[in-house]
């Protein structure tokens, strides 16, 4: 079964501007008991879409067209709001960024994980039992003790690791996790995700995951869909996105990561060019304005191409593979 | 390499009172650093968050007072100094926050923020409207930005106003705290080429905070790692990179996830426990995580030695390519 599937999504943005084109017929799927990982810009709708999916876009922006269909049955599109928050937390669960935003910091970090199993019929005992061995799992040291103490007490990664207890408590379907392991250094970011693996299979639950480390994404991730200006220009599995990318700004994305130039350079590699203005998008391809692989057909709207495997680009040459300039 | 310090930070301590009434308590956050920052040089702090190096930067910009040592810029003690005559300093000192939209007023345009160091140093007899323009053009953005407010830029946009307003007065040295945290790679290339690219035209150093080691391995002639508040590590970036001594930056540079999939990673990992800076080890602090710890390591703290510009802290430095003894172990059986 497919966890989530998201079928030619469109979401606006009305603007003093105009209308402002944040998604544009986005596709893809987590399926059951896999980690997606989600690669792109800031601005390439990243959030828009995490928003969309939990209901929570602000009031100027609409899903106009598309479905998001969560375990077979539920449309998060049309969704009455009070279906939506039952499935938000228990069902669906979030860590974001800056954990501080998912912590209360007038709260004893205990209450708040007592709080969150309001709905649970266990005693107060084995709530308690249930934080504590949630953060033991996160490695929180001395977790009993953790339990009387307030956020700010706790160290930026360990908050991250309290606010990925608290996901977690309730054992999820879908854990969507924001670019959760941005502040911890490289060995606790990779504790972290082995954690996250870990977890995940515990708790059998799938996992959306977005991040600008493409470390960290071919680490820990089974599929990858990269975002570019609110679209999706590639999805595959982990293995056809890094070594076989198609289209040309995954191929640039990929050669921008310092740790794939093994010579020390002063000069790192950049894309040039601006993501085009969402509120007049080029009728034709989206990355035609950075591209070196550009030809007049891109002024027409490019085709996801389906290279086999489940490997999809949008773009016209995507039959072949795309140059990545970077021996491997 | 010429040795001309223009920071010189000698044995700080930065400790916080901690517990309630009655309890007097204090955690030392930076517990006896030194370092020098030579001009034009670009010097780096690697450490997991908590070990001190945000502390240690707000301690060398006088934004947080330090408990002991002494902290010297362009020759002049500048830990002793009020509010009041530290500002003068703070002009040849400049500083890049972490969050890249949360430290620009919201309420200001890009003009105004860039031009704000002038107003605030009360430097007058500069049009401030060409002085936007030339700092905007400086960072690679186009002068009709200057109109715009922070939520109309994108997060490298964002972090370019913050590179503006941190070389407007023309400072000798920038500490940028994160100045990729939250950028996306090509951007965060931008912003590196850009530090870069400033540091050779303008002469700058910089004191780059970060985790991202591969960034580290690009930027940085000098590499301090961080753990518990102290240095355990420090020296050219390229040696400490191919060749770390101290277990931690053994394992911090085998833990670097690399983007590719089918990497076989030959790890040292760490019990995950980073021991509370209430409740320090004795001995050498890392060696309740460590591979290699002895007996000796939970009894003594070892001294810093220093060995051609390279300083490590730890009884037992590492060979080149040294593996954890349970894997050598588990690989000759």
């Amino acid at each position: 079964m497919t966890t989530l599937r998201i079928d030619n999504l469109n979401v606006t943005f009305s603007t003093e501007a105009g209308p402002l084109h944040a998604l544009k017929n986005v596709s893809f799927d987590v399926p059951e008991n896999r980690i997606v990982g989600i690669v792109g810009e800031s601005g390439c709708g990243k959030s828009t879409l995490i928003n969309a999916i939990l209901g929570l876009l602000a009031d100027n922006g609409s899903v106009d067209g598309g479905s998001i269909l969560f375990e077979g049955q539920d449309e998060l599109t049309t969704l009455p709001p009070s279906r939506m928050r039952d499935l938000r937390g228990p069902r669906i669960a979030t860590v974001f960024q800056d954990p501080m935003g998912a912590l209360n910091p007038v709260i004893s970090v205990g209450k708040q994980m007592l709080n969150i199993q309001y709905r649970s019929p266990l005693s107060k005992e084995e709530k308690l039992n249930r934080a504590v061995e949630m953060l033991e799992l996160v490695r929180i040291p001395d977790a009993r003790a953790a339990l009387v103490r307030y956020p700010h007490q706790f160290s930026g990664g360990m908050k991250q690791r309290i606010a990925i207890a608290m996901a977690l408590m309730m054992e999820p379907a879908l854990l969507i996790a924001d670019e959760p392991t941005t502040a911890l250094d490289a060995t606790l970011e990779v504790t972290t995700i082995e954690l996250l693996k870990d977890l995940q299979q515990k708790i059998g639950c799938s996992v959306m995951f977005i991040s600008h480390h493409l470390g960290v994404i071919a680490e820990l991730c089974d599929d990858v869909v990269v975002m570019y200006a609110g679209e999706v220009v590639e999805r595959g599995t982990v293995r056809q996105i890094f070594q076989d990318p198609r289209h040309p700004y995954t191929a640039r994305l990929l050669e921008c990561d310092p740790a794939r130039q093994s010579e020390r350079t002063r000069n790192l590699p950049t894309i040039p060019g601006e993501i085009p203005d969402l509120r007049a998008r080029p009728t034709g391809c989206i990355f035609a304005n950075r591209c070196d692989r550009v030809s007049d057909a891109c002024s027409a709207p490019p085709p996801d191409k389906d290279i086999g495997g489940g490997h999809i680009a949008r773009c016209f040459v995507a039959d072949t593979p795309a140059e990545t300039g970077v021996t491997a | 390499m010429s040795s001309d310090p223009i920071l010189k930070v000698e044995d700080v301590q930065v400790s916080f009172p901690v517990g309630g009434l009655g309890r007097k308590n204090a955690i030392l956050g930076v517990a006896g650093v030194s370092f020098e920052v030579n001009r034009g040089e670009t010097f780096a702090l690697v450490g997991e968050s908590g070990s001190g190096k945000t502390t240690l930067a707000r301690a060398a910009n006088g934004l947080q007072e330090i408990s002991a040592g002494a902290i010297t810029f362009e020759d002049q003690r500048i830990d002793t100094l009020d509010r009041k005559a530290m500002k003068p300093v703070r002009k040849r000192m400049s500083m890049m926050f972490q969050d890249p939209v949360g430290s620009l007023s919201p309420r200001m345009t890009v003009g105004d923020l860039v031009t704000e160091p002038f107003r605030i140093h009360g430097i007058e007899g500069r049009n401030l409207r060409e002085e936007a323009a030339r700092l905007l053009t400086l960072v690679g953005l186009p002068t009709s930005f200057a109109s715009r407010f922070p939520h109309q830029l994108s997060g490298g946009q964002a972090r370019r106003v913050g590179v503006a307003r941190a070389i407007a007065l023309d400072p000798a040295l920038i500490i940028a705290d994160e100045p990729t945290a939250g950028l996306d790679v090509s951007v965060q290339g931008e912003v590196l080429n850009l530090l870069n690219d400033l540091r050779e035209r303008l002469g700058l150093a910089m004191v780059i905070i970060t985790h991202n080691l591969h960034v580290v391995h690009h930027v940085a002639d000098r590499t301090a790692v961080m753990y518990l508040g102290r240095f355990v590590e420090a020296g050219d970036t390229e040696e400490v990179f191919s060749a770390p001594q101290h277990p931690y930056t053994a394992a911090l540079l085998s833990a670097n996830p690399e983007p590719d999939p089918d990497k076989t990673h030959d790890r040292i990992t760490l019990p995950a426990e980073v021991p509370s800076l209430l409740a320090r080890p004795a001995g050498c602090e890392f060696h309740t995580r460590c591979p290699w710890a002895q007996s000796r390591c939970s009894m003594d703290a070892p001294e810093r030695q220093v060995t051609n510009g390279r300083a490590v802290a730890c009884h037992f430095p590492l060979e080149p390519g040294a593996r954890p003894p349970e894997i050598v172990e588990k690989a000759a059986s």
